[in-house]
């Protein structure tokens, strides 16, 4: 286990499924924490309802556990009440994207000074498996039972266009890489979105032809395509293969930002 | 040394809360409660607190709660519309014993309504508005100074329980312009800290746990989903959710005397005006044109938890009248605890009621 200093072991059993991607990216993110070496008295973890919300009672430091979709509003009051805290936000695709779409693209474009960390299983896992904004055209799920027709969000490119300073994306199978994006993320001034495609074999691969834990794994891993390459093709006019993605850093920039510890 | 003002009620407010110290106002715009954002905008930068328009209310008590949750003194101002928005997190608040205020300039519902019109119609709403049980308080200022001084002892109850405070003023205090005395201090009491070795979430006698916020070092887990003493989720256990529960609404509910807050005029009455808010200051009226020892006056300047032993302190009353600006409200908590007829003055769409509509309820009923 990576930073066991962290982890508060009298919260287990944990209630993540087997092969859940979602302790992962919490390893990951603790990982980068102690990378940085920041302590759990100037360190808050906040988010809001879903799976990956639970993240953050596991971890030992002040953490608050709110509303589903409000987190990133949370945060910010967290965040500009005690620049000093460092903020980080744990939330998912339903939590993020749907619910509290609103409150995202508004902290991106307030840049406050948070890292948010989104674990993308493109499904509403807690509840049982129902469509989200990002699940896929085609996809099935128990609100989509004929495959779900509508487009999905693509969440990085959404915090791009509505001004964070720092965004990536990886997956829970690239672990070196999404670590490092992470802490590249917490160190960068402003609002850092790192978004985690990751597996939830329980409700997402189960109806969708990717049963064991290792497909879905193996789906991530064959569909990321770094996004120097992935734009290099949309430049080409090339086709891009149906479910790729692009995984890397999508930006970093230098936007003026609020809540920045003087 | 106090000095002496000409001011609005919203402002008179918007002070009242930076004398309690308020250092954090998260807020949406919305009429008539908007002067006080305004005027936290303006004077929150001066003395080193935060001001931040978020993108609607939900987002707005959502980070009034995170701020407070830093051991900032925190607070938004709405209305209607804006108040309804925020129910979830009021109960997020209640559930997480989160200290914050919330005022609510009330105006005409439901729904849109009437922007610019007074009405006292959010009185349950404020105390049964979010899902599920708990208790909060709620204060009800008739006056400009009111918006002061009731502002500063909504921070104080709030620190004192831990429990989302309101202050339920409406459009005509909130624009009204009066004299108001300003002191140079305010008594105002911080929640008390948390004791060494003791669980975030465990109380003393008082139902009220000890407040370790944020960066104190304590790691205290904060959830809205039931929980144990240590903070931790505990959602299947009967046992553990009746015990939380229970404590949320005993530690308001059997504090209701150390709470309360009214005033009693002719205690010997037979006839007893029954008031919060606005109408108060037309029974005063009344009462000052047409002098008479007969008729008494009950004016609560706290309604939630209700005050029903102030109600014994008319021994003599035959009849209760309640002239409230909604179509009869807060009347339901009178009626369930006396035996005497509670009679209901209602009026809606703004005015507040004449003098003479009252002396003709007085003359209908005595």
């Amino acid at each position: 286990m990576i930073a066991p200093d962290w982890f508060r072991e009298d919260r287990l059993p944990h209630i993540y499924c087997t092969g859940c991607g979602n302790g992962t990216v919490l390893n990951c993110t603790l990982a980068a924490v102690e990378e940085l070496g920041w302590t759990r008295n100037e360190t808050a973890f906040v988010s809001g309802i879903g799976c990956s919300s639970r993240a953050p009672g596991y971890i030992l430091a002040d953490s608050l556990h709110t509303t589903h979709g409000r987190a990133l509003a949370f945060a910010t009051g967290v965040k500009l009440a005690r620049p000093d805290l460092n903020v980080v936000v744990f939330t998912g695709d339903g939590d993020l994207a749907a619910i509290g779409g609103n409150h995202f693209i508004h902290a991106c474009r307030r840049n406050v000074d948070m890292t948010v960390v989104c674990m993308n299983n493109q499904i509403y896992g807690m509840t049982g498996g129902q469509g989200s904004p990002t699940t896929p055209q085609g996809a099935i799920s128990t609100t989509t039972p004929y495959g779900s027709t509508e487009p999905a969000f693509d969440l990085a490119e959404l915090a791009v266009a509505a001004g964070a300073n720092y965004v990536a994306r990886w997956t829970s199978y690239h672990v070196k890489e999404l670590t490092k994006a992470i802490a590249t993320g917490m160190q960068t001034p402003g609002f850092a979105f790192i978004e985690v495609r990751t597996q939830c074999p329980t409700n997402f691969g189960r109806r969708n032809k990717l049963r064991q834990i290792p497909d879905m794994i193996d789906y991530l891993r064959s569909h990321a395509m770094h996004v120097a390459k992935y734009n290099r093709l949309l430049e080409e006019g090339a086709e891009v293969p149906e479910g790729t993605f692009s995984v890397g850093e999508l930006v970093r920039r230098k936007r003026p930002a609020m809540g920045v510890r003087q | 040394m106090s000095r002496l003002e000409f001011m609005q009620g919203n402002a008179a407010c918007a002070e009242g809360a930076l004398a309690a110290g308020c250092r954090f106002f998260g807020g949406y715009p919305i009429t008539p409660s908007t002067e006080i954002a305004e005027t936290m905008a303006r004077r929150l930068p001066n003395v080193g607190g935060v001001f931040i328009s978020m993108e609607d209310e939900l987002a707005s008590i959502a980070a009034v709660i995170g701020a407070a949750w830093t051991g900032t003194r925190a607070m938004t101002a709405t209305s209607g519309p804006g108040f309804s928005l925020m129910m979830e997190n009021i109960g997020y608040a209640a559930m997480t014993e989160t200290p914050c205020v919330i005022v609510n300039v009330q105006r005409g519902g439901p729904s849109t309504g009437q922007p610019t019109r007074a009405a006292q119609g959010d009185m349950f709403q404020c105390r049964f508005g979010s899902h599920g049980d708990y208790s909060t308080i709620a204060l009800t200022p008739n006056s400009v100074q009111e918006m002061f001084d009731l502002t500063v002892k909504a921070f104080h109850l709030a620190d004192r329980f831990r429990v989302p405070t309101f202050v339920m003023a409406d459009e005509i205090v909130g624009h009204m312009r009066e004299r108001v005395t300003i002191p140079d201090t305010v008594d105002i009491t911080p929640p008390a800290p948390l004791a060494e070795g003791a669980l975030p979430f465990e109380a003393g006698e008082d139902g009220v746990p000890g407040f370790a916020p944020f960066g104190s070092g304590r790691s205290v887990h904060v959830t809205g989903l039931t929980h144990n003493e240590q903070g931790y989720p505990d959602t299947t256990d009967p046992g553990t959710h009746d015990r939380l529960v229970r404590r949320l609404v005993t530690k308001i509910e059997s504090a209701r005397r150390e709470i309360a807050d009214y005033v009693v005029t002719n205690p010997d009455a037979e006839t007893v005006f029954v008031t919060y808010g606005p109408p108060s200051r037309t029974v005063e009226q009344v009462m000052r044109d047409h002098p008479d020892e007969s008729v008494g006056h009950l004016r609560l300047r706290l309604v939630w938890p209700f005050p029903e032993f102030a109600l014994q302190e008319f021994p003599n009353a035959q009849v209760f009248l309640m002239p409230e600006l909604n179509l009869g409200q807060m009347v339901r908590e009178v009626q369930r605890h006396v035996d005497q007829p509670v009679i209901s003055i209602p009026k809606i769409g703004g005015d507040l009621h004449t003098p003479a509509e009252l002396l003709r309820a007085l003359e209908a009923h005595r």
